[in-house]
């Protein structure tokens, strides 16, 4: 203790002998690189922007997105398109900060076993989507994709879509009151072609509504799932001048 | 004045199961009323064993001959954790050999419960935080009174501690199986299943804080800054990145209160910290208490090891973006994680050679001590996967792996070569010790554990390097015509090799498992291999003989 | 210039400076001469007495 100051690493005796300071100081240490990095991305432009189209799930889209959810599908799908040549060409013009505005949480995944899907919606048929979840191998005959057949055999059931929604609104997503209480019937009316869907197309612009998945006669898990697929990638016209006005102009990128 | 005491738990646990049956009964989706069922279940298996005083634990503490009577440590939580990392190991060893094997063969999917998306995650948590997370408690609540020269402080609290960590454990595992999921890879588990480990969580950091404020020595050995790091740390990411709205406090879905880019980074500030802090701060800890144990000589240099405590906890934090290049994450961010991945290599090698070089004058143990040479192999693939990382963070080289099977490889060649093999290493060393027997079983089955794991370390790394550069070059490669020359299903058909290969190196690295659960079960029931001993050299006579008179010297 | 420029050229020019500066201090420092005596007997204090329970 004599030295002390002398060397100047010599305080850190300090911190070898005192649990408090040692906590304290780990904690500043590892605190300061996530503010840094996280805290910016809630008010520069480019990652808080709105471009045009986009909207929330539609509850029947919410109900397929919390399928693929439960069913792991980021394991091996991403829904992130990086702005390289091929993958552009392979899956679409690259993926905008803005098109998961709404992924509460992202699913731009880690690994593609499987393609990409951040713009699939539209790409393949309903009866495609459906034959390939049902038995990809028949489809697509190299595919190590498990099968989801039993989709299609589960009424898509939903404890309360309204819950869903107003969870949501609660942390930001601009769900009107409308919505959430027109939740149940919305869900409904997308995937049945005898229902009268109201104002749904209104409210939810660009909403497909059909059925999905080959089955008028009932709403299945696979509807939903299906009605997910095919809107992905949909919302936003990437190509329009206007949008490329935008991404010309954002600040902070 | 006991009886009451037991009857007041049994009246305490009769309440919570009540409370979750009342869940389960009212539960929106089944994944919840499950979960619900268990722990009303759990909560019963406790209001029983309090009312008649039944002690279960006691008769698995005989079952698996735990020595009994006053210790000057308190090991029986050390013990449990021992057998918990070995139970876990086998069930998160056997499950990523499954999902290897699915992908190979994709006709071993049963849907919906085993799937591979569902078996995945149950795979990664259960190695992660099953098998790693109770080697880490066991061997800190060790450390932590062996350096302290104190006994835990709370002992319940710390009963709770491992026990909780199991329920944890359960709930998770089940719930992947089920569907109950939030899609945040590494913290998958929902909001309730998240609120119970934040409460084990807490417990740990009292109980570990707790010890070394009854400390009976005056300096903290640099093996509980790392721990104390990896458990603040933790914390710290885990309820930041679980920040979520429950839908209802009567179902398992929860939305993220973050959203797209944000959400993004956020997960990925846990997720790469994850592996900063749980698979590395607090596997260091063990390799800065066990390495120079086993080797019996001190660390190398102390004071690299303060520098390599502080530079590695500030720089990791920063490395999160990596995993979000050429994303929409915003570039400088993307720049700023590439630069700190970067530096990250020098305190990563800077511990590395620390414990490398604990061993400097005593290099010979590693031909003699099947258990050094376990210790070295980790500290080698920590070194190589610790280059292997900051190079793959690299931008240019990221467009490439980036979403590859390159990235599983580097993975797996950090989380079998290096936290596998310190793990074992240190199971092996605290076995006897905590058993109170002379040594292991066995020291040849040591041997043969060391080669068959490192053999599948070699097989699954190189197939998967392989594999994830043949992905990233089909897919960007161009034909004359100025046209992509693979559809997506030829690069898939592609890897169908190597993942047979991948498959094959982690049937290795199990079957190097089983033979040390062997030795283990062995050792606990007391028994003692006879067999030649690792050290002996047999005797050449025709080698014992003076240099012949025109021998040349070799300069 | 905007902020980001600015940190840049920062960061590539004396920022690049400092930080090579202290990393070859904190190289250089565990093989400086000081408290030796002291980091050996904290690096030796997991040898002392009875450590494994008896």
């Amino acid at each position: 203790m004599t030295d002390t100051g002398k060397q100047p690493f010599e305080r850190h005796k300090k911190l070898e002998k005192n649990v408090t300071l040692l906590a304290a100081a780990t904690f500043l240490t590892v605190a300061v690189g996530g503010i840094v990095e996280i805290a910016p991305l809630f008010w520069i432009d480019n990652t808080i922007e709105k471009v045009d189209g986009m909207r929330p799930y539609s509850p029947l889209e919410l109900a397929g997105r919390d399928i693929y959810i439960r069913e792991g599908c980021y394991t091996c799908h991403s829904q992130m398109i990086r702005p390289f040549r091929d993958e552009v060409e392979r899956y679409g013009h690259y993926s905008l900060a803005a098109e998961s505005m709404y992924d509460h949480p992202f699913q731009w995944g880690s690994k593609r076993t499987g393609p990409d899907l951040a713009r699939v919606g539209g790409r393949y048929s309903d009866a495609w989507h459906v034959q390939h979840l049902r038995d990809p191998q028949s489809v697509v005959p190299e595919s190590v994709m498990p099968q989801y057949g039993f989709l299609a055999d589960t009424p898509l059931n939903v404890a309360d879509p309204s819950a869903n929604l107003a969870a949501l609104r609660n942390i930001g997503v601009p769900y009107t009151k409308d919505d959430v209480a027109k939740a149940p019937a919305d869900l409904a009316a997308q995937a049945d072609p005898e229902a009268d869907p109201g104002d749904l197309a209104a409210r939810y612009p660009k909403a497909q509504i059909r059925d999905f998945d080959g089955d008028p006669a009932r709403v299945t898990e696979m509807d939903a799932l299906v009605a997910y697929l095919q809107m992905l990638g949909t919302l936003v016209d990437v190509n329009s001048a206007a949008a490329q006005e935008e991404l010309a102009t954002e600040k902070g990128r | 004045m006991q009886a009451e005491a037991a009857m007041g738990r049994a009246g305490l646990w009769f309440g919570v199961m009540l409370l979750a049956l009342a869940a389960a009964v009212m539960a929106h989706d089944t994944g919840f009323a499950f979960h619900a069922g268990l722990v009303a279940f759990v909560a019963f298996c406790l209001m029983w064993m309090s009312a008649s005083r039944f002690d279960p634990a006691g008769k698995a503490e005989g079952f698996f001959r735990m020595p009994e009577g006053p210790s000057k440590y308190d090991d029986a939580p050390v013990r449990w954790g021992v057998i918990a990392t070995l139970f876990w190991g086998t069930a998160g060893f056997l499950a990523g050999l499954y999902i290897a094997l699915q992908l190979a063969f994709p006709v071993l999917n049963f849907e919906p419960y085993l799937n591979f998306g569902r078996l995945r995650p149950l795979h990664t948590s259960a190695v992660i935080f099953a098998f790693g997370g109770n080697a880490l408690i066991a061997t800190s609540f060790y450390i932590v009174q062996r350096t302290c020269r104190t006994q835990l402080a709370f002992p319940g609290l710390a009963r709770f501690v491992f026990w909780g960590y199991q329920m944890f454990i359960v709930l998770a595992a089940s719930g992947y199986l089920l569907g109950v999921t939030q899609s945040k890879e590494y913290a998958e588990p929902e909001w309730y299943v998240d609120l119970w480990l934040t409460a084990v969580w807490l417990a740990y950091l009292a109980v570990f804080v707790g010890t070394i404020v009854k400390r009976k020595e005056p300096h903290i050995y640099v093996a509980n800054w790392f721990f104390l790091a990896f458990i603040v740390t933790v914390a710290m990411l885990h309820v930041v990145n679980n920040l979520a709205i429950p839908v209802s406090f009567l179902g398992s879905r929860s939305y993220s209160v973050f959203a797209g880019v944000q959400d993004a980074l956020t997960q990925w500030w846990y997720g790469h910290n994850a592996v900063g802090f749980f698979l590395t701060a607090g596997f260091l800890a063990m390799m800065y208490y066990f390495v120079p144990k086993q080797a019996e000589r001190p660390v190398y240099s102390y004071r690299l090891s303060i520098i390599h405590f502080w530079s590695l906890i500030f720089l990791y934090i920063w490395a999160g973006p990596h995993h979000l290049h050429y994303t929409a994450l915003p570039d400088w961010a993307q720049t700023l994680g590439m630069v700190f991945s970067i530096m990250l290599w020098m305190p990563s090698w800077g511990g590395m050679i620390n414990g490398l070089m604990t061993l400097n004058g005593a290099w010979d143990k590693i031909r003699t001590d099947p258990i050094i040479r376990m210790m070295v192999m980790a500290l080698a693939f920590y070194g190589m996967s610790t280059f292997e990382g900051p190079m793959m963070s690299i931008k240019a080289v990221n467009s490439l792996s980036h979403y590859t099977d390159w990235t599983i490889g580097h993975v797996h060649s950090g989380a079998l070569g290096w936290n596998g093999m310190i793990t074992f290493a240190c199971i092996y060393y605290l076995v006897p010790r905590l058993w109170k027997r002379t040594r292991m079983y066995s020291l040849r089955m040591i041997n043969w554990h060391f080669w068959l794991a490192t053999l599948g370390i070699v097989f699954y790394a190189a197939s998967m390097w392989v594999a994830g550069i043949t992905q990233g070059l089909m897919w960007r490669e161009y034909g004359a015509d100025g046209y992509l020359v693979n559809s997506f299903a030829d690069t898939v058909a592609a890897l169908h090799p190597m993942y047979v290969l991948r498959a094959f190196g982690g049937g290795l690295y199990l079957a190097g498992f089983v033979v040390m659960l062997w030795n283990v079960a062995q050792t606990l029931a007391g028994r003692l291999r006879s067999e030649a001993p690792m050290t002996e050299t047999p005797y050449d006579p025709d080698a014992d003989r003076p240099l012949p008179a025109d021998a040349v010297p070799a300069e | 210039m905007s902020v980001y420029e600015t940190l840049r050229h920062f960061a590539d020019s004396y920022g690049l400076a400092a930080m090579m500066l202290v990393f070859v201090v904190l190289c250089a420092w565990p093989f400086l001469p000081g408290p030796r005596a002291r980091a050996d007997e904290a690096a030796n204090s997991i040898f002392e007495g009875q450590d494994d329970g008896e």
